[in-house]
């Protein structure tokens, strides 16, 4: 058997399609999801794309938050439905309240795209079990808006708890706090990063790594596993 | 421009003395006396409106038409064109039921003036002309040419420029994969932003721009029109820049791209389900532009409605509706039972459609407001039938003595260690440093089909997943070189975009322009162009490659100074399997660095002559287009077959940019020896065309250099990938680290 992953399109998603390949090919079998739908279709998990739904003109992910089917997204992740957002799904994440602090714009006013190394921090979430905890991994990165910020409490309350995700290595590319990359919920099931593993999935395309495509394996194992 | 009466078709035809503004709206007094003689009496307001913006230079390429008749009777055979010149875009055949559409485009005028506006909405345009012909855009290229790096005025124009693009296109998704940032005073008050835009489609999915079918309905659908952009087309983007007159920037329009994003999305559903006869997108010239030609081009007339076309701003008059280059709006013909399936589509994308008129089986384009009939004209004399200029023409007095002002004989380095401090000069000049500060300001990578992206040889887009098809672009221009011969140096331009795509295993195809020039009123400008225009027609027929379609920007211009004449070629592509495409960058230590074609002393307007010696003067290098067919033959074949693992051309900066180039993205070095009958300087600085360097597997050594003799591509054995530093044996040494160094900051210490 496999899994059904979702994948929500907004008016301004630009990695929905990108996704639902990485997914289908680590074998899940991918499920479009429509903004306005505030129907599942009964996947196993969903992920919220990379964008810039409704052109971030208000604040990134701040509209989004309001679609249909965020409704639905929030009250099943919730009940442990597991979620990724990349990019403008992470901001639409911490929009939603699913996770903690916030996203400014990056502190060098320019919008950059590189290929940006990681270091996995914590590899016992719902989409990292593929990788090792502390394994230094390249990942596309590539916005406008990607500062991470909280207070000190969260951001203590994060890194007592293991809950920071993914830290940039060698080189902050926006001024994220404590070169956070990327962010957890307590239960581990919801997960938000700025890099794109959709991005790092085909040796032939982008930066011609893979190092992305453990994200798809692993949700896909827990599920099957299940 | 609001007059009362309203100034109906019968009020024009019963008052013929009243005087309108035909100069205020760009018009010439001859011009304005054809369209009175076309029409049998005055134009309306709203006619003369609809005639001033699709008779100016920018629409209807009236000073350029003689010229570029030649693309057409010139064009070689093609099996690959499945539609040429004169629609939005051409479209070419790669394979495997898919084809390709593609086009450069100028937004230099509004760039000046407003750069992030100019440069965002000039990447709408190119984009919605691309959807326009059925396809999904895949990919956006975008050669830019800013005044001196150092100029204060640059770091105005450039940033602003760069975020536009940038903003613009990674909102709607598109990977930026190739183009070129070139620096030079010429282009102080004059930078031209080219836009190029690639887009894939099934066959069976091309769309043309025509109305056809009595009863049919026309739907604009997208943004809502506003008052922005008008006359961007005629007084902006057709006359030079002048201190005296009053600031253009109304004449700038605003993007939206999210909105343009919904349209993209929105049309290609409406096409995946057949529903759309015919299709045009609004650009220069507005609904003037969409409605005359859409009505030109089909079968019958047409009958719209201007109530009917949603505002932004209520206030606005019908010649300002008609004018109005409001960014994001398309207008498509409909029949009429797909009418409600199409606004459906429309509404699930919440964008806004309206049917705003009709066609008919007459052969005017009647336009009312407010139940009035305001226009009735025969819609060819305003799309088609402009004036036509025979403009005068002649080679400028200073042309010899430019050319005679040899770069040959400049005073060369002496010692090493002054070749190898001219050198590292060179790497560091801001034509030839790094651009990944600007570069990196563009999304790459969405899509996930991008198989190469710049600074590579030619950006590279995967087509098909299964059988791994794809097609590369790339764009090149040298004004420098086209200052010394326009013929010459549009021919070197078509060569090394042809050699770009060739370098990374393509096979060139077809070729589109983005020709950028002064005012055509100065006959030494237009001799400039027309000798481009014929280099470039005689190149693609020898080289088989068509063009067709693009663009061309007169008038650019302060003043009496104009720009360089600088033709921008694009080259379109295919690879019948992305996996062979070859990298610029060293793979392997130990693997062999051949020097392929011939390498002569020349330095006419060379990197070195204007980075050393501030020199512009002589001949541009000489054009073998044979050369470089056997040359891009050897090159696809090796990518084929795997005989090389590394290739780039050699072009501005001779060979020493290209190896230097090869290692920093490789990190490994190389160790390089002069060849037999060169000296150092001509071997590492001249900038013979029909050149690249491959980087050889020493098992695949023989093959190579068999074929390579077999063919009489003369190739020579002149290093090895090695280390980390750039040897010239018996000459200098730099680390990879002082080269990175020299190369990667110079653009961010300027622009940064």
């Amino acid at each position: 058997m496999t899994a059904r992953i979702g994948v929500v399109t907004f008016p301004g998603s630009l990695d929905d399609r990108d996704t639902q390949r990485a997914i289908r090919l680590a074998g899940a079998e991918p499920v479009a999801l429509w903004h306005k739908d505030k129907d599942l279709k009964q996947v196993d998990a969903v992920v919220l794309p990379g964008g810039f739904s409704y052109g971030d003109y208000l604040r990134a992910g701040a509209i989004s938050r309001f679609s249909p089917v965020m409704d639905t997204v929030i009250e099943q992740a919730k009940a442990g439905l597991p979620v990724l957002g990349i990019c403008n799904g992470f901001q639409v994440l911490t929009e939603a309240h699913l996770l903690p602090g916030a996203m400014l714009g990056n502190d060098h006013l320019h919008f950059i795209c590189r290929d940006q190394k990681l270091r996995v921090e914590n590899a016992e979430t719902a989409w990292t079990g593929d990788y090792r905890a502390g394994q230094e991994i390249h990942i596309p990165l590539k916005n406008m808006d990607g500062r991470y910020v909280a207070d000190e409490y969260t951001l203590d309350k994060l890194e007592a708890e293991g809950r920071v995700v993914f830290r940039y290595l060698d080189f902050n590319p926006n001024g994220s706090l404590r070169d956070i990359a990327g962010i957890t919920n307590e239960a581990g099931n919801v997960v938000g990063l700025m890099p794109h593993p959709e991005h790092a999935v085909e040796p032939l395309i982008g930066t011609g790594r893979t190092d992305g495509l453990p994200f798809f394996t692993s949700i896909l194992k827990k599920l099957v596993n299940a | 421009m609001s007059r009362t009466p309203l100034d109906t078709v019968e009020h024009a035809a019963a008052t013929p003395d009243v005087e309108l503004p035909w100069a205020e709206l760009g018009l010439k007094k001859d011009e304005y006396e054809r369209v009175v003689e076309i029409l049998g009496r005055r134009p309306t307001g709203a006619e003369l409106a609809m005639y001033s913006v699709m008779w100016s230079e920018h629409c209807s390429y009236k000073s350029s038409k003689v010229h570029l008749r030649q693309f057409g009777e010139k064009a070689p055979q093609s099996d690959a064109l499945l539609v040429g010149i004169g629609e939005n875009a051409g479209v070419v055949d790669v394979g495997q039921g898919y084809a390709v559409t593609f086009k450069v485009e100028s937004h230099n005028h509004p760039s000046y003036v407003e750069p992030y506006q100019g440069a965002a909405t000039g990447v709408g345009g190119i984009v919605r002309d691309i959807i326009a012909m059925g396809a999904r855009p895949v990919a956006v290229v975008d050669p830019l040419r800013f005044g001196a790096a150092d100029h204060p005025d640059t770091k105005r124009v450039l940033p602003g420029v760069v975020a536009g693009i940038g903003g613009y296109g990674n909102c709607l998704g598109l990977p930026n994969i190739g183009g070129e940032v070139v620096f030079d005073a010429c282009y102080q008050g004059n930078p031209l932003v080219n836009a190029g835009a690639i887009g894939v489609m099934r066959h069976e999915d091309i769309h043309l721009a025509k109305a056809s079918g009595a009863g049919n309905k026309v739907i604009l659908y997208g943004a809502r029109t506003g008052g922005d952009g008008i006359g961007g087309a005629s007084i902006l983007a057709s006359e030079t820049f002048d201190d005296a007159k009053p600031s253009k920037r109304p004449a700038v329009q605003v993007g939206d791209p999210f909105q343009e994003k919904l349209l993209i999305e929105c049309t290609l559903e409406a096409f995946k389900e057949k529903l759309v006869v015919g299709i045009q997108d609004l650009g220069a010239a507005g609904l003037s532009c969409a409605t005359s030609e859409l009505a030109s081009n089909g079968s019958g007339g047409m009958r719209v409605t201007l109530d009917d076309v949603p505002l932004r701003d209520s206030t606005l008059s019908p010649e300002e509706i008609l004018m109005s280059e409001s960014q994001e709006r398309m207008c498509a013909v409909v029949e009429p039972e797909k009418v409600g399936r199409f606004l459906e589509i429309c509404e699930k994308w919440d964008v806004i459609a309206t049917v705003i008129g009709e066609v008919t089986d007459g052969d005017r384009l009647e336009i009312f407001w407010h139940g009035e009939k305001i226009v009735d004209v025969d819609p060819r004399t305003v799309a088609h039938d402009g004036p036509v200029y025979e403009r005068p023409y002649a080679r400028p007095d200073w042309q010899d003595a430019l050319q005679a002002d040899d770069a040959n004989k400049l005073p060369r380095p002496e010692t090493s260690e002054e070749l190898k401090d001219q050198v590292l000069k060179l790497v560091a000049s801001p034509n030839q440093a790094s651009k990944k500060w600007i570069t990196q300001q563009y999304d790459h990578f969405v899509q996930g089909n991008t198989v190469l992206a710049q600074p590579e040889d030619s950006g590279m887009i995967r087509v098909d997943e299964e059988s791994g098809l794809g097609v590369a672009i790339a764009t090149d221009g040298n004004g420098r070189y086209a200052k010394l011969d326009p013929y010459t140096g549009a021919q070197l331009a078509l060569a090394e975009a042809y050699r770009n795509v060739a370098t990374t295993g393509a096979k060139p195809l077809a070729v589109s322009d983005c020709l950028n020039f002064g005012s055509p009123e100065d006959p030494a400008v237009m001799w400039q162009f027309a000798e481009a225009v014929r280099g470039l027609a005689d190149g693609c027929q020898q080289l088989g490659t068509p063009v067709t379609g693009g663009n061309v920007s007169l008038y650019n211009q302060t003043g009496e100074a104009a720009i360089h004449p600088t033709p921008v070629v694009a080259v379109l592509g295919v690879i019948d399997d992305v996996a062979r495409r070859t990298p610029v960058a060293f793979q392997e230590e130990g693997q062999l660095i051949y020097l392929l074609g011939d390498t002569r002393e020349e330095f006419g307007g060379s990197a070195w002559s204007q980075v050393v010696h501030d020199h512009l003067g002589g001949l541009p290098p000489a054009v073998d287009l044979e050369r470089e067919r056997l040359l891009a033959e050897i090159l696809i074949s090796a990518s084929r077959d795997g005989m090389i693992d590394s290739a780039h051309d050699l072009s501005d900066g001779g060979l020493i940019q290209a190896v230097v180039e090869s290692a920093l993205l490789g990190g490994i070095g190389a160790r390089l020896v002069v060849p037999d009958g060169l000296d150092a300087f001509t071997f590492l600085l001249s900038e013979s065309a029909g050149r690249a360097i491959v980087a050889v597997p020493r098992s695949e050594e023989i093959r190579f250099t068999d074929m390579c003799g077999a063919r009489g591509l003369p190739a020579t054995r002149i290093g090895v990938v090695d280390g980390d530093t750039v040897e010239i044996q018996g000459e200098f040494s730099l680390s990879l680290e002082e080269l990175r160094k020299a190369h990667e900051e110079t653009i961010p210490a300027l622009l940064a």
